[in-house]
């Protein structure tokens, strides 16, 4: 019993992860209709941004967190949606999903050759101590993990049905037409919609470079299991990619714990096949209709 | 009459670049600068650099200065052909690198199709025994660690059982398989045996898979990052017990990374400038002094790499590619005669070494020396 215990947790951890991440791609898609193929270098690049500027600046790291995820939010929040959506999606959403996959290069090779290609140490703002919980040593940066995920998830989908805001931005996601008819400023929602999938790359990334290590590499993992999560738990549903990325976390650890660690990363995989098969849209997804 | 002296320069100029390119000898190092070897590869770059710029301010090798190539194999066995292919094309006098164990599989058939010596980082077992006459390590091999190792675990740690953690690579795969043997000759029963991938960033089920194996110790075989990164997710899980490697476990980087995690670690190191040895001490100071790091094993191996190129060369005493296998195959290089080696070392038949090596702790963020090994025949 504890030993499955701490398998859970470290996978509601690691799935909490994706989560953050996987919504991003639901957010994207939801004003876009496109994916976002650097997603997992948005979680990546910002903790890189962090460390770059306390080396460049010899800021304190509380200085330095915050110029770095500043820097991050306006360029890639304000500034992908500007510089890169924006005049790709005039030509379709097939042009901007191939540019995102540039910009994915272009991010994992500048923290490459721009800091380092070597891995870095991230510091914890947790301590690295365990709780035992029914026997099981559980890890408070899991704790952590777990907490700030679930806290910074509630407060969007708060922030989504329960303020003016964010229902403008959900009614701009729903329908951006209707919506400017309704005098909602369509333009300025979709903007913040990118900001907010900036801020939850930066969450993820200050939450997992402690544990993963800082390194220009570590998107494509992350890309990749957030892809899936979104995937399973359905694209066009900020739920859906919360519960993806927790079932994928889960599987993992379950997988590595009591399939094989050798075929730990081929699990996800197979799931993300079953689930294709047999529910296309995803477990919370609903099905999109388009006239053609 | 100024175009004439135009002529007359660029003439000049043309006929004299033969005269310059005859004065230096062309070294390539072939090695991981990104992907997951970054680590390694970049200490042993640096390590090559520090061993160039220290010669060719001496005079060189026989008089020709060193230029040094480095390309980036991006820790990618095909990349690494590629490279390997491309040194040699570009007329390289020996090929250095790679570090990791998969790209010098890959790779070094070119080298040995050419007659040209390669000198690598890897520790595979396996790469020594296919008869390539070419290849020659600067680290110890597998063979010879592990049994040290099994030793260790027995007599000084007093494991009855032990978890093996490798990486899924050609160098986990040959320290696996060269440990699990030696613990079974030691007596020491495998308590669990956990395979993980190469560039693997979550190892939290792999540390409770560990902890619950209730091992006495935990055998660590992984690359410099995922070192780092189990060492971290075992101390999250709060596993006590004592975790022993060799030589990367308890590498500067890993201990860099691994930060409190890495206290504790114990193992066998084969190269360490913390050791009682004053050129290695020396070393560590130029390095540390140049690239404002710490040096781990792998800067050692590149600068030690540099020096048996001088010392065949000058051996031989003439510039003479195939010579230089030659020449260091069998041979034993005593720091009296080449101080560069740092110590001395015997080259075996097969490529692999033969030298001293070391028992070491890693105590408050820092590695220390507890007791030399002598050479395995003295």
């Amino acid at each position: 019993m504890a030993e499955f215990l701490a398998y859970l947790i470290a996978g509601i951890a690691t799935g909490a992860i994706y989560a953050l991440a996987a919504i991003g791609f639901t957010l994207v898609w939801q004003t876009s209709q496109t994916i976002n193929f650097a997603q997992g270098e948005f979680v990546m690049l910002p903790a890189v941004l962090v460390l770059l500027a306390i080396k460049l600046f010899g800021a304190p790291i509380w200085l330095g967190a915050l110029i770095g995820i500043a820097a991050f939010i306006l360029i890639f929040g304000v500034g992908f949606k500007l510089a890169v959506v924006d005049p790709m999606i005039r030509h379709g959403v097939l042009p901007l999903a191939i540019a995102t996959m540039a910009l994915s290069i272009i991010m994992k090779e500048g923290a490459k050759d721009g800091f380092s290609a070597e891995a870095q140490k991230f510091p914890s703002f947790v301590p690295t101590e365990t709780i035992s919980v029914f026997g099981a040593a559980i890890s408070l940066q899991h704790v952590a993990i777990i907490a700030v995920a679930f806290a910074v998830i509630g407060l969007l989908q708060w922030f989504v049905g329960g303020t003016k805001l964010g229902r403008q931005m959900q009614a701009t996601a729903q329908n951006p037409t209707v919506a400017r008819i309704l005098g909602i400023p369509v333009e300025r929602m979709v903007l913040l919609t990118f900001v907010i999938n900036a801020a939850l790359a930066v969450v993820a990334s200050v939450l997992i470079s402690p544990i993963y290590l800082a390194k220009f590499s570590n998107g494509e993992v992350i890309g990749l299991f957030a892809f899936i999560a979104a995937i399973v738990g359905g694209f066009n549903q900020v739920r859906g990619a919360l519960v993806g990325g927790l079932i994928v976390g889960i599987v993992d650890s379950m997988a590595a714990a009591y399939i094989s660690t050798s075929y730990r990363l081929a699990v996800p995989l197979v799931l993300l096949v079953i689930v294709i098969l047999l529910k296309p849209e995803g477990l919370m997804g609903r099905k999109e209709e388009r006239r053609v | 009459m100024k175009k004439h002296w135009i002529i007359a320069a660029a003439f000049g100029m043309a006929v004299s670049l033969p005269a310059l390119a005859q004065d230096k000898v062309k070294l390539v190092d072939v090695v991981e600068l990104s992907g997951a070897g970054a680590t390694a590869g970049t200490n042993w770059k640096n390590g090559i650099d520090l061993a160039v710029a220290d010669i060719n301010a001496k005079g060189g090798i026989l008089g020709k200065q060193i230029e040094i190539v480095h390309y980036d194999t991006q820790t990618n066995p095909g990349n690494t052909r590629a490279a390997v292919q491309r040194a040699i094309d570009e007329g390289t006098y020996a090929v250095l690198g790679p570090v990791f164990s998969g790209p010098i599989g890959a790779s070094m058939q070119i080298a040995q199709r050419a007659e040209i010596a390669q000198l690598v980082g890897g520790e595979a077992a396996g790469l020594t025994k296919q008869g390539n006459q070419y290849l020659f390590r600067t680290s110890l091999s597998q063979t010879a660690a592990m049994p040290k190792i099994a030793k260790y675990l027995k007599d000084t740690v007093k494991a009855g059982s032990v978890a093996v953690v490798w990486v899924n690579n050609d160098f986990g795969k040959g320290g696996r398989d060269a440990i699990i043997p030696e613990l079974e000759k030691a007596g020491i029963k495998l308590a669990v045996d956990v395979a993980t991938e190469q560039g693997q960033a979550d190892f939290a089920a792999d540390a409770i898979k560990v902890k619950n194996s209730n091992a006495d110790a935990i055998f660590v075989y992984l690359n410099e990052e995922e070192s780092a990164r189990f060492l971290r997710a075992a101390k999250q899980q709060g596993i006590t017990k004592p975790m022993v490697g060799e030589t990367t476990l308890l590498g500067a980087k890993v201990i860099e990374l691994a930060g409190d995690a890495a206290n504790g670690v114990k193992g066998h190191v084969g190269l360490s400038i913390d050791a009682p040895i004053p050129a290695f001490q020396e070393f560590g100071k130029k390095f540390q002094a140049k690239y404002n790091y710490v040096s781990d094993h792998n800067g050692m191996k590149g600068y030690m790499a540099v020096y048996m190129v001088k010392w065949a060369t000058e051996k031989q005493k003439k510039f003479d590619k195939k010579g230089v296998a030659d020449t260091l195959r069998g041979a034993t290089i005593k720091t009296s005669d080449e101080p560069g080696i740092l110590i001395e070392t015997t080259i075996e038949k097969n490529g692999d070494l033969d030298r001293e090596s070391f028992l070491a702790e890693v105590k408050d963020g820092k590695q220390v020396i507890t007791a030399t090994l002598p050479k395995i025949n003295p």
